[in-house]
């Protein structure tokens, strides 16, 4: 295998996949539309077969869904952020790419209140199953003290 | 020294002879003194062994163990009891309460009538059966009845698989805790407890039956629940198993009832292997029933140190090891002394 | 025989659920058939509360994160901090880092050890490790005031620079550690019964660890030499000479030793640190209000658990906008349930041990 650098390595995703947006910062915004299959291609192609982190972020008129892969054979990491609609947050599950993706999606799921389509179990994970409501979306108010 | 505790009892009986008393009103109080002694003994011993078990654990874990109540801590477990004692007893729900307060009760009885027939030194036996062997075993396999009936009536699933685990290992560990006396019973030839400690005036039997004392150590120490074969209590798996449900004294029955039946399998293991209350080298200015007790607590001091050195096996590796390696090992035992004793028999060099 | 399955509720009160884990087992007598973790009683909501915090007032939340490893958590944090405000650490604070960094992650990996020896029964290990880490303890309390909660990286550098008498007292313990995992290998890992409870229980497959995104030691056990400090080395580590130790099986004895293991590691750079510690400021030249510019950070730390990440949106104020933190030990719980199906009881718990999970990281 040759030694790519981590610029290397994205131009040539960049190059294969136009539809990727490449941010001063060196992050990578990707279409929900064809998450899964990059994804994908990233793992068997890129190499990328380890899902770090998983989170997503309230923009307030979006979310942001955040995903690092690295390799477990190699120092480069990826952040690849994905918009999605605020009103219909869905974003395919990485489930059957990652299994790592498993908690996490839960995770997220429970705090920001993205929905991870094809997720085996999506429940919620840290808080009680009858609350209601995402905590850390920013229009959360919790109301009633202290406790 | 060697004869105060007979004599005591020959002067009671004495005493109530010439007094007057038909012949069996003095047996029957004579016999109830004994046996007041036994248990006085037993309780005592009983106190001593938890106070001992943690300053032995602290011993082993670099601590200093209980300090400060009394000197040394020595009312620790007196403390503790007093604490128990006035602490609630908790029913659980929808139980049997007649049985689930009947277990810690009856938890004492099957170590302490088998005490009833240990020879505690020369002479000193207050029944002297002449199936004590049997006797033993008997009535020790009562024990898994009644902490079945405790885990069973605490409606508690953890108190259920600790009883079941119970019932299991038991019943399992009889089997080669029985086969492994039998090896010393065939050299004998005998059932009498006193019997077999008066054949063993030339040699130890744990010279001749060395398998036989390891697996028996090894039955005792799953017998007793303790570790390395816990895994009835298991705390760090099912919490206490069996008496999980069990608050104040009757939690401190089934404590302080482990202890006893460790007092008991130690006794047996100095009566069967290591002598009884024979003295070794001829030391015999020390008094038989000194001799009894030193024994006794060198096995003790064995389990704790077992104890406290192992961590617990699991189940299945549990019965595995007893049916796969100990059965076979005291048959094969049993076999090897009954073709030695063959043999030496029509030898007789 | 007809049987049925019973539904056990293991936790969150239970002896060795190491806090308030819980996990419902669907027993056939013994064997697991089912599991459903259920965590979550320890949450605090940590990213929620964070974002209304001032950056600096961040820092003693990660404490409560890992609770045994506090230090390693602090510099997950100030890593990204200092990543997203492009700080530069002078010299002398890196070193700090790395020497008391590397003290936690021996402390943490001794609670670790200790643990495991009470959860398979034999207490006796629990507090052997437990007298080695008072040491730990102490020294950690030296630099920063507190046992548990040290909170002592500052974004740029340290809090405080090292007393008086710390250098010979972690010289000492350095010099000590051998004769202690001496003793852990007699007492606790050489034992004929420990090794029956542990080998060939749990294997993990490496491909099944990368793809369950298992980190630290759980993953390296699994034999895939995956260690932030060598693969993408972050402070100073580049400079220490160290081993990723490896595990081949993958199964709960591999997980137990590989901590051992990498104790002695840690010591190593340790002695190797204390040997080239230089001179020199401890604290970066940091403006007194942190207002980061707009942007987002993600960045990984490797503490004793596995790897910590931590990711951090600016929107330019004193406030960060979102934290989130990539916690080890509940990315490596998603595999737990899978992996304990058809195992003992008692295995359960020599499992859940292996894993070295700390609460107050999985629920967050």
């Amino acid at each position: 295998m040759t030694v790519q650098t981590i610029s290397e390595v994205k131009t040539e995703i960049i190059a294969k996949y136009p539809q990727i947006e490449l941010s001063e910062a060196g992050h990578f915004f990707v279409p929900v539309s064809q998450l899964a299959d990059i994804m994908l291609d990233l793992k068997v192609s890129f190499g990328f077969d380890f899902l770090t982190n998983l989170t997503a972020v309230d923009h307030v008129e979006h979310f942001n869904v955040v995903y690092n892969l690295s390799k477990t054979t190699g120092p480069e990491m990826l952040h690849i952020i994905t918009k999605v609609d605020r009103n219909e947050p869905k974003v395919p599950s990485m489930v059957p790419i990652w299994g790592g993706a498993v908690w996490q999606e839960r995770e997220t799921y429970d705090l920001v209140g993205i929905i991870f389509t094809g997720h085996p179990n999506l429940k919620r994970i840290l808080l009680d199953d009858n609350w209601e409501d995402h905590p850390l979306r920013r229009d959360f108010q919790w109301e009633g003290g202290r406790d | 020294m060697e004869n105060i505790f007979v004599n005591a009892a020959g002067g009671i009986r004495n005493l109530l002879e010439s007094a007057g008393l038909p012949g069996l009103a003095v047996d029957l109080i004579v016999l109830t003194v004994i046996f007041v002694a036994i248990l006085v003994f037993v309780l005592l011993n009983v106190l001593w062994l938890v106070y001992m078990e943690r300053k032995v654990s602290a011993f082993i874990q670099c601590r200093i163990g209980p300090n400060r109540v009394g000197p040394m801590g020595l009312f620790q477990t007196i403390a503790d009891t007093v604490k128990l004692i006035s602490k609630e007893i908790i029913i659980p729900k929808n139980t049997n309460k007649k049985l689930f307060l009947l277990a810690p009760v009856m938890i004492f009885m099957p170590p302490m009538a088998v005490f009833a027939v240990t020879p505690f030194g020369k002479g000193m036996v207050a029944l002297d059966l002449n199936i004590g062997v049997y006797y033993f075993v008997a009535l020790a396999s009562l024990s898994t009845v009644i902490i079945w009936t405790a885990g069973w009536t605490s409606n508690n699933k953890y108190s259920l698989l600790g009883s079941m685990r119970v019932v299991a290992q038991m019943v399992s560990y009889e089997v080669p805790l029985l086969l492994s006396i039998v090896g010393v019973v065939l050299l004998t030839g005998t059932l009498n407890l006193t019997g077999i400690i008066t054949s063993q005036q030339s040699v130890w039997f744990i010279f001749l039956q060395p398998l036989a004392f390891l697996i028996y150590l090894i039955a005792a120490v799953a017998e007793t629940n303790r570790t390395p074969f816990d895994l009835v209590e298991g705390e760090s798996e099912i919490i206490t198993g069996p008496f999980t449900e069990y608050s104040g004294m009757g939690f401190a029955f089934f404590f302080l009832a482990e202890y006893a039946n460790v007092l008991l399998v130690s006794m047996l293991a100095s009566i069967l292997f290591l002598g009884g209350w024979l003295a070794p080298f001829g030391l015999t200015f020390i008094p038989s029933w000194i001799w009894l007790l030193l024994k006794v607590y060198l096995m003790i001091f064995i389990l704790m140190w077992l104890r406290w050195t192992y961590p617990r096996i699991r189940i299945d590796q549990m019965m595995a090891f007893c049916w796969k390696v100990l059965v076979p090992l005291a048959i094969v035992n049993i076999f090897v002394t009954g073709i030695g004793k063959y043999l030496y028999e029509s030898v007789r060099w | 025989m007809k049987t049925q399955e019973m539904l056990l509720n293991v936790g969150p009160q239970h002896p060795s659920t190491h806090g308030v884990f819980r996990v419902v087992l669907t027993l056939d007598g013994e064997t697991v058939v089912n599991a459903t973790s259920v965590p979550g009683y320890l949450h605090r909501g940590i990213e929620k509360l964070v974002e209304s915090r001032t950056y600096p007032q961040v820092l003693p939340y990660t404490d409560r994160l890992d609770y045994l490893a506090g230090i390693l958590m602090n510099w997950g944090y100030v890593h990204a901090m200092e990543q997203l405000m492009e700080i530069e650490v002078p010299e002398r604070a890196e070193y700090i880092r790395v020497i008391v960094g590397e003290l936690q992650r021996i402390a943490s990996h001794l609670v670790a050890t200790g643990a495991y020896a009470g959860d398979v029964g034999g207490l006796t290990g629990f507090i052997y490790c437990f007298r080695d880490r008072e040491d730990i303890m102490d020294m950690i309390e030296m630099v920063s005031g507190a046992r548990l909660t040290p909170s002592y990286m500052r974004i740029g550098g340290v809090a405080g620079d090292l007393p008086d008498g710390f250098l010979e007292k972690c010289q000492k313990f350095i010099d000590y550690l051998p004769t202690a995992i001496e003793e852990y290998n007699g007492l606790i890992t050489g034992n004929e019964i420990f090794q029956h409870r542990t080998k060939k229980v749990a294997p993990i497959t490496a491909e099944k660890a990368i793809n369950m995104s298992l980190s630290g030691p759980i993953l390296r056990a699994s034999g895939v030499n995956y260690d932030l400090r060598k693969a993408r080395p972050y402070s100073i580590y580049d400079r220490f000479e160290f081993d990723v130790p490896l595990g081949s099986n993958g199964d709960c004895f591999d997980r137990f030793y590989l901590r051992i293991l990498e104790m002695t590691q840690s010591a190593r750079i340790i002695r190797q640190a204390l040997a080239k510690l230089p001179e020199g400021p401890i604290n970066a030249k940091v403006p007194k209000i942190i207002k980061p510019p707009a942007g987002e950070v993600y960045a990984e730390t490797e503490s004793s658990k596995g790897i910590m990440g931590v990711y951090v949106v600016s929107d330019g104020s004193t406030k960060p906008y979102r934290v989130h933190f990539r916690r080890p030990s509940f990315v490596n719980m998603g595999h737990f349930d899978e992996l304990i199906r058809g195992w003992k009881i008692a295995d359960v718990i020599a499992i859940l041990g292996s894993f070295d999970i700390v609460l107050g990281e999985v629920d967050c």
